[in-house]
């Protein structure tokens, strides 16, 4: 089984005159694995994550997904790629304040052709939705038509994460989905996240500063190992 | 689709703004609609209104003047024709008929017309229908009346009533000559014109009911009988206007000279097609105006909506942001917000479209009424199609400019939420 992520000698600069750009020699993720980066904040983790997610594609080098290169696609399938392939939770604001909670998370299949019939399509998408919404504690009843606006910001975090998971992502990236909650609640809320990883066979990179949770990760790396950030002066390689 | 559904769900959110928008699209789109309306009817209306007389002759006046209160019952004649210049004219070698038509009296709102009985046989409209009978005939008696077929229905009259016409032209007057009551003699079908609103008695009945009046009052002591007045001799001494149709149409700008120099009093001749056209010169600087000025209102409507979308657009980061982390091109950006600038700007279009049904059904009888406007309830024609959608291309153009913006913005941002 190919690695679901793989980068290598990949070097990216954003366009226009302040340049920030960077640079990885060289960086994996196997297939389930859940991976803690850590990095403090100008450490080009939004950088890294837009590169996965294919928003941007890098000048040089090679970042594959389940063996696709999707720096050699073109930047519509680069995003047909992500709905696909992919799940993002942010760290707030995840949702449409004004759309259901169901809608919420059936939004990730509306381009994903393929993901959608991996969660049940048209019949069996929506049931699919309040199976992971049940299975992320939040009874039907707080669900059922209600909009996503008058959740707790703890609720929404678990829908998000429902919308990362619905459809079986291959890969999960989150931008320090818990920093919004308590303590109690950043426990409760990975451990519901872990299990259904588990069961949709989805790896996780999630981005925090907080190494505390360190342990229950497979793995923890510094983004600064990782990734080179790029000045101003120096062109990429 | 969940993506279209939640950009409804994203505009009802906004729904005070997104209506407000819609409302003011609305009502430029029923401005627009309305000139046009207004415009064609009116032509309609004034170009169906006469035709088969060759030359009008008014005392001297503006030849658009006398064309309005001889044909079309709007305003009133500065000066009256004397009846042997009248008679001159009409034994004119070229002049096929001519029709005396005396104004000034009303009937409850409704203008009297007085004429002879051979207005009935040489008044065309619509280009070449006669008047006609619904029931009754021309008068033949002094005291008879011919009603316009709108004055019938209105007035509830039938053959055979009796009816006073008051003095002057006030919709309710006090001065009436109800010593001389009318009957109705004959109503005429509906025309489409101001003779739907007109009550014709003969030219001698308009002199016997002034008889014993003068300056405009009656003389106290004075009233002369029914009986005697029939007695006595009812050659008008004046009239208002004069209808010419003539033997060869070739003499019409030779006798048309001839008049306009008459030496013994000062006279207008006039030839409707002409004076119309006239008018339509005059008018047709107005029409420009009115079409202009609507047409600035539906611009200033949709820059209205682009700002309200663009004021937006801030908030909605977030919204683009979510959108593209789930897989959303920025191409789907721009569409959406084309889209919603689409969406209503239809909502406003077809929300002015049905004000403007719903206004020609209220305002359509008081119109015709008060201005002789016959507006039309029918289908849009051809021209305002185009009109309505260029209203529309207008918005989804307009609608551009906030989806250009967005896509940048959505290019720029990527899934970096901003708030």
């Amino acid at each position: 089984m190919p690695d679901v992520l793989e980068m290598a000698n990949v070097s990216f600069r954003w366009p226009g005159r302040s340049g920030f750009g960077l640079a990885v020699e060289r960086f994996t993720l196997k297939p389930r694995e859940k991976l803690l980066l850590i990095g403090p904040s100008g450490s080009g983790k939004s950088t890294l994550l837009s590169l996965i997610a294919g928003i941007v594609a890098p000048q040089t080098g090679r970042i594959s997904i389940l063996g696709t290169d999707i720096a050699r696609l073109s930047a519509s399938h680069r995003d047909r790629f992500r709905a696909e392939h992919l799940g993002v939770i942010f760290q707030m604001f995840n949702l449409l304040p004004y759309g259901t909670v169901v809608d919420n998370v059936l939004l990730s299949l509306s381009f994903a052709k393929e993901r959608r019939k991996r969660a049940g399509g048209q019949t069996g998408e929506r049931q699919e939705a309040m199976r992971l919404l049940t299975r992320l504690g939040l009874e039907q009843t707080l669900v059922e038509g209600r909009s996503a606006a008058s959740l707790s910001v703890g609720q929404q975090q678990r829908v998000a994460a429902a919308r990362a998971l619905i459809g079986r992502p291959d890969l999960v990236i989150a931008d320090e989905p818990t920093s919004a909650l308590d303590r109690n609640r950043q426990i409760a809320f990975l451990d519901l996240l872990f299990s259904e990883l588990d069961i949709a066979g989805a790896a996780l990179m999630m981005v925090s500063h907080d190494e505390t949770l360190a342990s229950r990760f497979d793995r923890v790396a510094n983004l600064t190992e990782i990734a080179r950030v790029l000045s101003g002066e120096e062109a990429p390689t | 689709m969940i993506v279209l559904r939640l950009a409804l769900q994203s505009l009802m959110n906004r729904w005070v703004t997104a209506l407000l928008t819609i409302a003011s699209i609305a009502l430029s789109v029923l401005l627009l609609l309305g000139v046009e309306k207004v415009r064609n009817g009116a032509r309609e209306s004034f170009a169906n209104t006469i035709s088969g007389t060759d030359i009008i002759v008014g005392a001297r006046s503006g030849s658009i003047q006398l064309l309005l209160y001889s044909v079309f019952r709007i305003g009133n004649a500065t000066n009256n024709i004397t009846w042997p210049s009248y008679e001159d004219i009409a034994r004119q070698p070229e002049v096929a008929w001519a029709v005396p038509l005396s104004l000034g009296d009303s009937h409850r709102g409704f203008r009297v017309l007085g004429t002879t009985p051979d207005y009935f046989k040489h008044y065309r409209y619509r280009r070449t229908n006669n008047l006609e009978f619904a029931s009754g005939q021309p008068f033949a008696d002094l005291f008879d009346a011919v009603l316009g077929a709108d004055v019938a229905a209105k007035l509830g009259y039938k053959l055979g009533d009796k009816m006073i016409v008051a003095h002057g032209l006030g919709d309710v007057s006090f001065v009436e000559h109800d010593d001389k009551p009318f009957r109705v003699a004959g109503i005429l079908k509906k025309t489409g014109t101001p003779i739907d609103r007109t009550v014709h008695v003969g030219l001698e009945a308009i002199e016997a009911i002034h008889v014993d009046w003068q300056s405009g009052a009656r003389q106290p002591g004075e009233a002369v009988s029914v009986d005697d007045v029939r007695n006595l001799d009812l050659k008008p001494k004046a009239i208002t206007a004069a209808m010419l149709g003539l033997k060869s149409r070739l003499a019409t700008f030779r006798l048309q000279r001839a008049i306009n120099e008459y030496p013994r009093e000062p006279l207008s001749a006039i030839i409707p097609g002409v004076a119309l056209q006239e008018l339509w010169d005059l008018v047709s600087i107005a029409e420009t105006a009115l079409t202009a000025v609507s047409i600035m209102v539906v611009i200033t409507a949709l820059i209205g909506m682009v700002v309200m979308i663009l004021t937006t657009l801030n908030e909605r980061r977030r919204e683009m942001a979510i959108l593209r982390s789930v897989g959303a091109r920025p191409s789907t950006i721009l569409g959406l917000l084309t889209a919603e600038a689409g969406f209503l700007t239809v909502a406003g279009v077809a929300l002015g479209t049905a004000m403007l049904y719903l206004s020609l059904a209220i305002l359509r009888p008081m119109l015709d009424r008060l201005y002789g406007l016959n507006l039309t309830i029918e289908a849009l024609h051809w021209h305002e199609w185009q009109m309505l959608g260029a209203v529309v291309l207008a918005g989804l153009l307009a609608g551009l400019l906030p989806a250009l913006r967005a896509y940048r913005l959505s290019v720029a941002d990527g899934m970096t939420i901003r708030t």
